[in-house]
């Protein structure tokens, strides 16, 4: 316990407390462990990367854990990033401690509350895991400019570089709010710090009362709302005091600074830890100093001491608190003899004279130059620039080269560095071989695939070596874009002394690599350094292994003399029953070779996280880790490494030369991991990027694929209408398209009645099909006399890749018939192209089925606006793009503006192409004598509202512009400019429940309110699944998510019913697991009405705690509990006197619990807590009922009588 | 009337008792049946599949998918410690004990000498009074022995035998080469009662889904002439208790049960298809017909025609058989 008294002055004198324990966490653990000590409420919205730490507040109001003063804090999730600031907001006007998490387009979100909270003079903390901004594309990764997009707002900005500084600001910007009644933004690095583990000390909740004067507390209290003490606040004022109202609060500002270097001093004599407004690393007569803050100091540092041990005269300046920027402070800081100071924005501001930081260093210096002031022997010129934008590398090597270039008589100004600008010739060079990574340090890289355990692995390593033995450890993963089939890389390195390493491994001195074909696929070894240890989860026994490596591959292990190891990790994994989880197995081999503890402690440490980590799940799961672990280090084997490259075979080309230009010279190296080599020039100029791209990129992902059989297949096409990633497929074509046909290719009589002599064929894309078994599962046709056989089965993928791949490119070339077909029925709609194909989509994803169909039926005449969620991710995050166009190279237009914006964005759309439609029109009006009379009529007149019309009407247009040809005037010019608008275009806003529920509600139901033609569908998974997995207002009752651990104990909001009162809205809700004719209905209905549409799709989701190949048997099971009901309230029956409202799935045959406990969303609860469980069931099968009952009402109305 | 019997050195009321099954579900079904006069009540099984299988879902849906996608770490929320398998079945024992008085026998269903078996423990510690062990494997594999079978058997008890001190019975099922052999190495073993007979649930077939089909279905009276045969051939020649279990509808089936040498009766089909009432109702006439035949208590009637004691042991074996047969043919 440490004493500690205040004497008058307020100088604080305490006794260091050496209890403090040290644990290995993250920056969001940390900031949000003191926001949760010292906080009453907090008001949370999920967005990347700060997710966790509202996530993390939440969980331990829910076990109870208390702040410093005995509370468990109240915490609620919100609908939006607005409202937890508007929450915020009043929780500190009402007299509150409280804070919020957030970041990027959230923080945005929150600005206008932010001026207010600042004009109000009101203590507040919000923690910020700093993100780009949305620019011409999105970026989930970290740079500076969100935070510096708040920086007009009066708020304070404190930053903290490393997962340390994040807990120890994260208390020090509380105690300074308080005394000084600024808000704080407490800022760190999304990603490079917020999901950086470290072995860090831990605050006490001692050191956190020492901090926190309990007497400002109450001051803030005191000026809380009450209407026992009412005043108001939020008054309107006119130009005669405004201006000296917003003067007014000047001193606060001009005393901040000192209040911050105050706190900062009691802190230091707290923890030894020592923080100034500015703190200079370096020697101390520098010429050339770096300006900058957050995580890039760390590298920096790193590089300052590298250089100055070495003789160079360098220096760093870290900025902790940006705003109030104390120009006074920062001189002060500089040494005296500085010449040349580098000013490092990480974040971007066109148009601008130069961006933030620099442009405050530049007033500073040029303020004490004009002043008069002789602290300099010379005034210094300062450089700035660019790094690190969304979460670019910054290395010592790119440091050095800044401090080179400042040596230059003319440095380059507004440069930027770590990328190649070949366009405007703003970056510097560097040279990538410069390390300073230390010799005395274990550096070591994991390559795993997505969810096999491998990066929780090392997060428990990095915790065993941490907390067990004095070494300094470190801990940094990087993630793929895709959701299936995704390989994660884990940087880990552990020393004797601090680690400030702020940026990937360039030397390891182990590599394991998780996944065999990773070698052919990705440079694995590119970061193992000469005499490194490799170790391969290899199927193959040491004495086989070499022949089965890639000649590259077998060539770096010799030139970097490598010591190679293997082990079989699937067969231990089988043998212990584990499945596809390997990671013990490989977290065992780890410590065995790397040699970081001793081998029986090491296994008797693994054996402890088991317990600590599995404890809770049972008896037999740890039992079984254990075995695993007992197993692994019997079947490690060390192989010969042979003196010459013997492998015929190498790495296969990233994509085909066959590629469009632009997929070899972008997408390709993009896919193969060498983006960051890529200049400027290589991109477009404002983020517009081609379809059709993911054809290209062969993830071979699948161990097991379906093949089809001829002899049962009945030709429904239900296979085709659920598949995720429209990797089988059908079509049927003439005889004579089978000349040439591969020996393999497989085909069968069509059975249509309208199509006579037409060959069938259903082939899969084994290279891109990702072995989800929704196919199989959804296939009605079974052999009579061997039941588990069906008309698909799934088989080994390998062994027949080589023949599909050329059996899929026959049936991609085949001419396609069928087109005389009404496309009206699953059979047939079975034949038609998807225009969005080998997404990055989960395996079994629920929602892709229903943008498949979409593109099917409407992809060549539709402009998709896709919200923010899991369907923008897969759907337009680089290196691939799946939506695609046809044979005449049509096909979606598709664009992800924003979260909170879809639907208006969709309505702009709608808008737009309205009046292009109309101007086009009216020019035709105009220019009927050039036209002709005949063409003039089609083209105003032709009926679109069926496929037919739509192909009349574009040979009507591609004639009007064979017509129109070589003519020039002004107003021809332009009709060609926009005749193609005149081909009837839908627009379809698409997004998740996240979106529709919550965030983009209020804009949704604008646009369902506005009688436009445009066709909503949501995609309903029942909670933020992009995100992992938070609670909308869109989850059931009694279902687990996180901000509702303890079940959600509110309903589901009924978008449905909302959206009918207008009653010129068609709406829909649909399950296509349960039937997929009354979606495919729905659809064609949504698209045909002219007016506004609402369809609802349940969607499965991983996030469900399903087994995914049984997903569309979950809708099944929903539908038949009565839990979603499928209706369509067609308004257009309305008008024909008709009951709109048409229930199209009968009444519950099946308990909820027979459908919900096959949920682990619903049986977490269950197992934890039964009770509860009981309760939430009873009351949510009633509502079952209730609601049930209420449909059946509305579909029996009679219509009212129309007057006569 | 003394309707009073004694079972694995328990005093009961009467020989009544509900079979393991979901009468026992929660405190209030127990307290339930304890009114409507069970003499005990033997638990709801607690499955060794359940437990294993309970741990391995909550472990496997809480890491599916994990650490794999960088906006989506984990897909739900951490906080909970997971009441997998015995902890609530072992608070509701404890509970029980607290609110009735009639003796509560825990019930452990399973097939191996795995971990599972530590639940033993737990139930002892509960306040169970006794354990009823359902070990029943379908030896599917043409390579293993009856005798290797006969040793699961033996073995599992054999391991809780070690860790608890109440008594143990064991639920067997018919399908051994010779009941006779098993039950002897049974109580051997240290088993202090058998239960006769356990009966499987039979898969069915789905012809319109082509599919094997769970299906459930309840006992009628016929079935209890396979337990009633075989205590009867078993009786006063182990030192151990019979409890038949299955086809135990009437009170002349209870009464057979008794005569044939079982302690107990077990029911749970009856009072499931027509109420916890048929306890009292079948109590009321075994009373009537035990005062019309003279007969002063149970006691007095157990084991009274079994192989030991009837005038024609040959009865109860091949040549029983026999004369079946002949038998079916004359009513025709």
């Amino acid at each position: 316990m440490p004493r500690c008294f205040e004497n008058e002055e307020g100088v604080l004198s305490v006794s260091i407390n050496e209890n403090r324990q040290q644990v290995t966490i993250d920056a969001n653990e940390a900031a949000a462990y003191v926001a949760h000590k010292t906080n009453e409420v907090a008001a949370i919205y999920p967005i990347t990367p700060s997710s966790p730490m509202g996530e993390l507040v939440d969980a331990w109001a829910v076990v109870g854990e208390q702040n410093i003063w005995g509370m468990a804090p109240i915490v609620r999730e919100m609908q939006s990033e607005g409202g937890a600031a508007g929450a915020v907001h009043g929780t500190l006007q009402a007299g509150s401690l409280t804070t919020t998490f957030t970041a990027s387009q959230g923080l945005l979100l929150m600005l206008p509350n932010l001026f207010k909270i600042a004009g109000e003079l009101t203590s507040t903390v919000f923690h910020i895991a700093a993100r780009t901004v949305a620019t011409h594309a999105l970026s989930i990764f970290g740079d500076h400019g969100d935070v510096m997009a708040a920086r007009t707002t009066g708020w304070a900005m404190l930053f903290g570089n490393s997962v340390q500084e994040a807990m120890d600001f994260a208390l020090i910007a509380q105690a300074s709010t308080l005394r000084s009644r600024v808000p704080f933004l407490h800022i760190f690095d999304g990603f490079r710090t917020s999901h950086e583990v470290m072995k860090i000390e831990k605050l006490t909740q001692d050191d956190m009362r020492a901090m926190i004067d309990d007497e400002l507390v109450r001051d803030h209290r005191r000026r809380a709302l009450s209407p026992d003490h009412p005043v108001m606040r939020g008054t309107a004022q006119n130009p005669d005091v405004f201006f000296q109202s917003r003067e007014r609060a000047n001193s606060y500002y001009a005393q901040t600074p000192g209040i911050v270097q105050s706190e900062m001093e009691k802190f230091e004599a707290l923890t030894g830890r020592r923080y100034r407004l500015f703190d200079y690393i370096g020697s101390p007569d520098a010429e050339r100093v770096l300006v900058l803050m957050g995580s890039g100091c760390e590298a920096a540092e790193e590089t300052v001491e590298y250089l100055v041990a070495r003789g160079e005269n360098v220096g760093l300046v870290k900025v902790r608190l940006f705003r109030p920027f104390s120009c006074e402070h920062l001189l002060a800081a500089l040494p005296q003899a500085v010449k040349t100071i580098v000013a490092l924005d990480r974040t971007k501001e066109p148009g601008s004279a130069g961006e933030p930081l620099y442009q405050d260093v530049v007033t500073a210096i040029s303020e004490s130059a004009m002043s008069g002031d002789s602290r300099f022997s010379n005034t210094p010129r300062v450089i700035g620039g660019r790094y690190g934008l969304a979460s670019k590398e910054f290395t010592p090597a790119m440091v050095k080269a800044l401090f080179d270039e400042a040596k230059k008589p003319v440095p380059r100004n507004h440069f930027c560095i770590g990328i190649v600008d070949d366009v405007t010739f703003t970056s510097i060079p560097y040279d990538p071989d410069f390390s300073t990574e230390p010799a005395d340090q274990v550096r070591a890289v994991f390559w795993g695939l997505g969810a096999d355990g491998t990066v929780s692995a090392n997060k428990n390593s990095i915790k065993i070596i941490g907390e067990e033995t004095p070494n300094y450890a470190q801990g940094y993963f990087v993630y793929d874009s895709k959701k299936a089939g995704a390989v994660t890389v884990s940087h880990l390195r552990f020393g004797p002394r601090p680690i400030h390493s702020t940026y990937l491994i360039q030397r390891a001195s182990f590599v394991a690599v998780h996944q065999f074909n990773f070698l052919e696929r990705y440079r694995v070894l590119d970061t193992a350094e000469e005499g490194a240890t490799l170790l391969l989860n290899s199927p193959y026994a040491a004495e086989e292994v070499w022949d089965h490596l890639p000649a590259s591959v077998q060539q770096e292990i010799i030139s970097r003399r490598l010591k190679l190891y293997v082990i079989d990790a699937y067969a231990v994994a089988k043998s212990a029953q584990l499945g596809v989880r390997i990671n013990t197995i490989m977290q065992t081999c780890f410590f065995a070779l790397s040699g970081v503890l001793p081998h029986d402690e090491a296994i008797a440490r693994i054996k402890d996280s088991i317990k600590k980590t599995y404890g809770k799940r049972g008896e037999p799961v740890i039992r079984q880790n254990y075995a695993a672990v007992d197993a692994a280090l019997a079947h490690l084997q060390e192989v010969q490494i042979p003196a010459a490259v013997t492998s015929l075979f190498d790495l296969p080309e990233t994509v085909p030369a066959e590629a469009p230009k632009f997929v070899r010279d972008v997408t390709a190296p993009l896919i193969a991991g060498r983006g960051d080599a890529l200049p400027v020039s290589a991109f477009p100029v404002d983020g517009t990027y081609p379809l059709g791209t993911a054809q290209w990129e062969k993830r071979n992902i699948a161990k097991e694929v379906p093949v089809w059989e001829t002899d049962l297949c009945i030709q429904c096409g239900k296979c085709v209408m659920v598949c995720p990633h429209s990797t089988i497929r059908a079509k049927v074509y003439d005889k004579p398209s089978l000349d040439g046909a591969p020996d393999s290719f497989k085909h069968m009589p069509a059975k249509w009645r309208e199509l006579a002599d037409q060959i069938y064929t259903i082939q899969v894309a084994v290279e891109d099909c990702t072995g989800c078994r929704l196919c199989v599962e959804v296939c009605p046709a079974k052999d009579k006399s061997h039941a588990a056989r069906k008309a698909i089965n799934m088989q080994d993928q390998l062994p027949i890749r080589e023949q599909e791949r050329k059996n899929w490119q026959f049936f991609l070339d085949l001419r396609e018939g069928g087109s005389n077909l009404r496309f009206n029925t699953v059979k047939n709609v079975q034949l038609l192209q998807p225009l969005f194909e080998f997404s990055g989509a989960c395996a079994g994803c629920g929602e892709t089925p229903y943008i498949r169909l979409l593109t099917q039926l409407f992809g060549d005449h539709t402009i998709i606006a896709n919200a923010t969620g899991c369907s923008s991710i897969y759907g337009g995050n680089l290196p691939t793009t799946p939506y695609t166009v046809n044979r005449d190279g049509m096909g979606p237009a598709w664009s992800n503006s924003l979260f909170e914006d879809n639907a208006e964005f969709g309505l702009g759309m709608r808008m737009a192409v309205d009046q292009q439609a109309a101007y086009a029109k009216h020019l035709v009006s105009e220019l009927t004598d050039l036209i002709g009379e005949a063409l003039t009529i089609s083209l105003l007149t032709v009926d679109q509202s069926t496929d037919e019309g739509i192909k009349i009407q574009r040979e009507c247009v591609n004639a009007l512009k064979a017509r129109l040809g070589g003519a020039k005037s002004p107003k021809v010019r332009d009709l060609l400019s926009v005749c193609d608008s005149m081909v009837r275009k839908s627009v379809w806003i698409v997004g998740g429940d996240g979106w529709a529920y919550d965030i983009g509600y209020g804009g949704l139901d604008h646009v369902l309110a506005s009688g436009q033609n445009v066709n909503i569908l949501v995609l309903d998974t029942e909670v933020y699944s992009n995100t992992g997995g938070q609670a909308s207002k869109a989850t059931p009752l009694g279902a687990v998510a996180k901000f509702a651990a303890g079940g959600k104990t509110t309903g589901k909001k009924d978008l449905g019913i909302s959206a009918i009162r207008y009653r010129d809205v068609y709406v829909a809700q649909v399950a296509m697991g349960a039937d997929d004719a009354h979606t495919l209905k729905a659809f064609r209905e949504a698209e045909a009405h002219t007016g506004p549409s609402l369809i609802i799709a349940y969607s499965h989701c991983i996030a469900h705690g399903i087994d995914m190949s049984l997903g569309m048997n979950q809708q099944k099971l929903a539908v038949e509990s009565g839990y979603w009901p499928l209706y369509r309230y067609d308004p257009n029956l309305a008008v024909e006197g008709r009951n709109p409202f048409q229930l199209d799935s009968k009444a519950p045959t099946k308990l909820l619990k027979d459908y919900i406990y096959t949920e682990g969303r619903y049986r977490i609860l269950q197992q934890s807590d039964p009770a509860s469980a009981r309760a939430l069931l009873e009351q949510a099968q009633e509502s079952v009922l209730d609601r049930w009952h209420q449909y059946t009402q509305l579909a029996a109305l009679e219509p009212r009588p129309l007057a006569v | 009337m003394d309707l009073s019997t004694e079972y694995m050195g328990l005093k009961l009321k009467n020989p009544i008792v509900p079979s393991a099954s979901p009468l026992s579900r929660g405190l209030d079904a127990i307290r339930k049946l304890e009114d409507a006069g069970a003499a005990a009540v033997v638990m709801y099984s607690l499955f060794e599949e359940q437990i294993t299988l309970d741990s391995f879902y909550i472990a496997y849906y809480l890491t599916h998918g994990t650490e794999s996608y960088a906006e989506s770490l984990n897909y739900f929320p951490d906080v909970y410690s997971y009441d997998i398998g015995p902890d609530e079945y072992v608070n509701l024992i404890r509970r029980a004990k607290e609110a009735v008085d009639i003796p509560i026998i825990g019930s452990l269903n399973g097939v191996s000498a795995g971990g599972w078996t530590d639940y033993a423990c737990l139930i002892e510690e509960a306040g169970a009074d006794a354990i009823e062990l359902n070990v029943y494997y379908i030896p599917t594999n043409p390579d293993m022995p009856s005798s290797e079978v006969e040793a699961m058997y033996i073995d599992t008890l054999r391991s809780i035998k070690r860790l608890v001190s109440i008594p143990i019975a064991m639920k067997l099922s018919p399908y051994f080469s010779s009941t006779s052999y098993i039950a002897r190495r049974l109580a051997q073993a240290g088993a202090s009662a058998l239960v006769l007979f356990n009966r499987f649930y039979q898969p069915d077939l789905d012809l319109e889904r082509l599919e094997v089909a769970p299906r459930l279905v309840l006992s009628e009276s016929d079935e209890l002439r396979l337990p009633l045969r075989w205590v009867a051939i078993l009786y006063g020649r182990l030192p151990i208790d019979f409890a038949i279990t299955s086809g135990v509808h009437t009170y002349q089936d209870a009464l057979k049960a008794m005569m044939a040498g079982a302690k107990i009766a077990m029911m749970a089909s009856e009072l499931l298809k027509n109420g916890l009432g048929r306890i009292e109702e079948i109590l009321a006439e075994m009373t009537r017909w035990m005062e019309e035949h003279e007969y002063d208590s149970v006691k007095q009637m157990i084991g009274s025609l079994s192989q030991k004691h009837v005038a024609e042991p040959a009865a109860f074996e091949r040549a029983n058989y026999m004369r079946t047969l002949g038998s079916y043919r004359t009513a025709v």
